[in-house]
């Protein structure tokens, strides 16, 4: 009887793990050390350790721009947590230690705004705009948008709740288009998977999805695109306790090398 | 256990009082800090909106339907695992368990390469007519796979503790292998079964990576409440922790069921009277 | 029309061969562990020997010699097991329960129900059929599980020692019901009673560490047991050795004694069993003289009431008993690891071949 008793527990316990793994775990920075704060020395450069909030679409392209950063800046140190905007925005309204906001949509940062939690204003550092993501073999033959809306044709896009999602609807308008997607997704991530398993014969989303995937899924760029640009803010977070650091790092984004990074990996200017 | 109860010797020292109430706080505590967010003016229209509903519909469908297959999959396994005796037994046995222990997206990734059109099998069944990517079915095989052992596991025990002594009778009364199933092994371990089942239809209930790595997410077809759940996360809270308090209750609900109806089946025999060696029998048989 | 078994499962050290006549019932006894549930097992077909043979009524139940490998399934053997717990399936009524064995044999409901109430009578449980198991006492539930067992009109009945789980007030009763079911029945039952032995049975055979060791008359095996077990079971003193000229020589031991089943002088050189009643055995301080008596020194090992009296165990593992009055326990202040004299008449000292 008591081992029966043991394994029900046993199952109890997995049960609610199971049940907790429906809330996915957000991101949050492993190591969050106390930003000291520090005047730039006599060469300009600035020291310390800020913590970088930014959307998961940055992930290539600000992992790249931390690493710059440091090696322009010996003392300094870039930590980066990678989520959904509106995470990240609910995690910093909740108190997390950010120290910079990258958000991938003008929303959340008015959010965050409203709230007067950001330092200063934001400023738009770059614009992203939706495009089809095929197969590499594109079963179905897509060429346009219209394409898209063929009956049979597999389709995947974001669920209008995320920013994504509300793209490719003000895309579906701007079209005069009505699609069925098989599925809509929560994550722009979802998207592209279901695409590069060869799940779906194509999914709506960004062109540096697209560029990040490289050769596992092809791009095919449409007019009605220009209809929804994502922007993407920056801004200090109010609470930041390195805003000296916090704006050098902005300031590097916004500036040349950060565009040219941006620009790199499929980012539009502002 | 009983003995305790009865206000016998314990044998619990007191700190542990202290760390046990820790534990259940840290489980109750997020769980009433969840329904103190509840907007509860808007709780109703929340939770009765069509997307809702469909999901809660969908999500009770599926399980339901899951839990069937589990059965129809796991007593069998179950009856191979406890009864049998064969090469491999073992390995078998951590097999079918696996899935308890693994992240499920890491089984919807498996889903997807076995069923998914580019699939071990999708492409065989996409020739026969049948399209797994996207579908309710689809749902229903992610649900069944993360559920499966909990189905095995509670059958396995049940079949265990029973013994094999009642069948053993049946079997030199005359009763062949089928019957001896159908009429002595099934209904001894009904409490477990029925408690596997339940565990299954939880499980399958709070399903989300597998099935959303394997399945998509699509109103009415593919979302399931956890489903919407993270998705109404985006952008209405509100409308997240309402339909999160709903699958907790449903959770709640289902789990203590699972926890009633072996004790229920325990506290029988000595209802009635005196608990004579047949009672003692058949109670240690049954729990 | 006869039932025999010989069978050999190697990993336990068993090997057995054994036949039961029609309407025969044999007792099996042995030590825990002699092999008895082995023996029951492999008939029943619940355990597969290395090797032997088994038939019954004609009908192979397993033929394991080398180059074939017949082997029929338990519920195609006619072997109705009855274990020492009465198993009734607890989630089947009384008269559901007996009607078991017909049903599966392929009756309708109806006539299973109808099988079950007549053997219901036989046991005299008949008002016990709707009820469930778990709400009968131990003795009416192995009544009723005797009715199951008859119900399924087995070739060959095997009860494991059915009287074992029950109380004392119920074991008589049930004693009687076998005695009476098991009359003309061809049945084998494993009992550590020697009342059930001579009550129920017709012959008893003694297993040994996985052999047989004795078999014969109930009666006969009780009166001149050849197996230390079987003289346990009869309540004798026992020594094995060699027969002398006047006796049986075991080790240092010279015993004087008497025989009556071989005509003339003892048979002497060959081996040989002394066998005497504890109650002839007297216990003296000192080594005594006189008549033909048997005379030894032993070391007290155990001291146990018996009876009214108490029981003296000693000598060699306290395999010797005297059973002296609480009185002369007393007088000679007996305590254990005291030297004594074990004396003997030789009148009472049975001495025969083994």
């Amino acid at each position: 009887m008591s081992t029966r008793k043991h394994a029900r527990y046993a199952l109890i316990a997995a049960l609610l793990l199971g049940l907790a793994a429906c809330a996915p775990a957000s991101t949050t920075p492993t190591a969050s050390q106390p930003a000291t704060s520090q005047s730039p020395d006599a060469t300009g450069q600035v020291s310390g350790t800020i913590t970088v909030f930014a959307a998961a679409s940055l992930k290539a392209t600000f992992t790249q721009l931390a690493s710059d950063f440091e090696a322009k800046n010996p003392g300094a140190k870039i930590l980066l947590s990678f989520a959904g905007s509106s995470d990240l925005a609910t995690q910093i309204t909740q108190g997390a230690p950010a120290d910079v906001f990258a958000s991938a949509d003008t929303k959340n940062m008015t959010r965050l705004a409203d709230t007067k939690l950001l330092d200063g204003t934001a400023k738009n550092f770059a614009t992203n705009v939706l495009e089809i993501a095929v197969p590499p073999s594109n079963p179905a033959s897509i060429a346009s948008f219209v394409d898209l809306a063929r009956p049979g044709v597999k389709v995947v896009v974001c669920a209008s709740q995320v920013p994504c999602g509300a793209a490719a609807d003000t895309v579906e308008k701007a079209a005069g288009v009505t699609l069925s997607p098989v599925s809509e997704e929560s994550s722009v991530t979802d998207v592209l998977g279901k695409v590069t398993s060869g799940e779906a014969d194509a999914g709506l989303v960004y062109v540096t999805d697209v560029i990040g995937a490289g050769d596992k899924v092809k791009g095919i760029p449409f007019d009605e695109s220009g209809k929804a640009v994502n922007t993407y803010p920056i801004a200090t977070v109010g609470s930041s306790r390195n805003k000296e650091l916090a704006a050098a790092f902005i300031a590097m984004v916004t500036g040349p090398d950060g565009q040219k990074t941006l620009s790199d990996a499929g980012f539009g200017a502002p | 256990m009983k003995q305790a109860m009865n206000g016998g010797y314990g044998g619990v020292p007191r700190w542990i009082y202290v760390l046990a109430a820790a534990g259940g706080l840290f489980v109750v505590l997020p769980l009433a800090a969840m329904v103190a967010k509840v907007n509860w003016s808007q709780f109703i229209p929340l939770i009765t909106s069509e997307a809702s509903l469909q999901a809660l519909g969908l999500s009770l469908r599926t399980s339901a339907a899951s839990t069937v297959l589990c059965i129809v999959l796991g007593v069998p396994l179950a009856l191979v695992l406890a009864r049998g005796s064969f090469p491999g037994q073992r390995v078998l046995r951590s097999l079918v368990l696996l899935p308890l222990v693994l992240p499920p997206v890491v089984g919807g990734i498996a889903l997807l390469y076995t069923f998914g059109r580019q699939g071990l099998l999708g492409r065989t069944l996409e020739v026969a007519g049948l399209q797994i990517a996207f579908s309710t079915t689809a749902v229903i095989l992610a649900q069944t796979f993360v559920a499966l052992p909990f189905l095995v596991v509670s059958l396995e025990g049940a079949l265990r503790t029973a013994g094999n002594r009642y069948e053993a009778v049946a079997a030199t009364l005359g009763a062949g292998p089928t019957t001896v199933l159908r009429r002595v092994t099934l209904p001894l371990v009904l409490p477990g079964l029925a408690s596997g089942a339940v565990l299954s239809f939880a499980r399958s209930l709070g399903e989300f990576g597998a099935t959303l790595t394997f399945a998509g997410s699509l109103q009415g077809v593919t979302r399931t409440l956890p489903l919407e759940i993270y998705l109404q996360r985006e952008t209405d809270a509100d409308a997240a922790v309402a339909l999160s308090l709903v699958l907790v209750a449903v959770a709640v609900a289902v789990v203590a069921l699972a926890y009633r109806s072996p004790r229920a089946a325990e506290r029988a025999p000595a209802h009635s009277g005196e608990r004579t060696t047949t009672a003692r029998a058949a109670g240690g048989a049954v729990r | 029309m006869t039932f025999s078994v010989q069978a050999a499962v190697a990993g336990r050290g068993f090997d057995v061969s054994l036949a039961v006549g029609p309407g025969e019932t044999v007792a099996v006894m042995g030590a825990n562990g002699a092999g008895k549930s082995t023996l029951l097992n492999v008939i029943a077909g619940l355990l597969h020997p290395d090797s032997g043979t088994a038939e019954l009524d004609g009908r192979t139940l397993f033929d394991l010699t080398a180059g074939r490998g017949q082997w029929t399934a338990p519920h195609r053997r006619g072997t109705a097991l009855l274990a020492q717990e009465p198993l009734l399936f607890p989630h089947l009524s009384v008269l559901d329960n007996v009607a078991f064995g017909p049903r599966s044999a392929g009756a309708s409901k109806a006539a299973a129900r109808e099988t079950a109430l007549r053997w219901l009578a036989e046991v005299e449980a008949t008002e016990l059929q709707s009820r469930r198991p778990a709400e009968l006492s131990g003795g009416q539930a192995q009544r009723v599980a005797v009715a199951r067992a008859l119900a399924a009109e087995p070739g060959l009945l095997l009860l494991d020692e059915p009287m074992a789980a029950l109380d004392i007030h119920a074991a008589p009763l049930l004693r009687r019901l076998l005695k009476r079911v098991l009359a003309g029945r061809r049945a084998i039952i494993i009992t550590h009673d020697v009342l059930d032995a001579l009550m129920l049975a017709d012959r008893v055979v003694i297993l040994e560490n996985g052999r047989i060791s004795e078999e014969g008359p109930t009666r006969e095996v009780l009166r001149r047991p050849r197996s230390r077990f079987a003289a346990g079971l009869a309540g004798l003193n026992f020594v094995a050795g060699g027969i002398t000229e006047h006796g049986l020589r075991a080790g240092v031991l010279n015993l004087y004694g008497q025989h009556h089943d071989v005509p003339g002088p003892l048979p002497a050189g060959q081996p040989g069993v002394a066998v005497f009643p504890p109650s002839a055995v007297s216990v003296f301080p000192s080594e005594a003289h006189g008549s033909p008596r048997n005379s030894f020194a032993v070391t007290i090992t155990d001291l146990e009431p018996h009876g009214d009296g108490i029981r003296v165990r000693a000598g060699d593992g306290g395999q010797l008993s005297a059973d002296i009055t609480p009185a002369a326990s007393a007088d000679l202040g007996l305590a254990p690891g005291m030297e004594v004299y074990f004396v003997i008449k030789a009148g009472a000292v049975a001495i025969y071949p083994s």
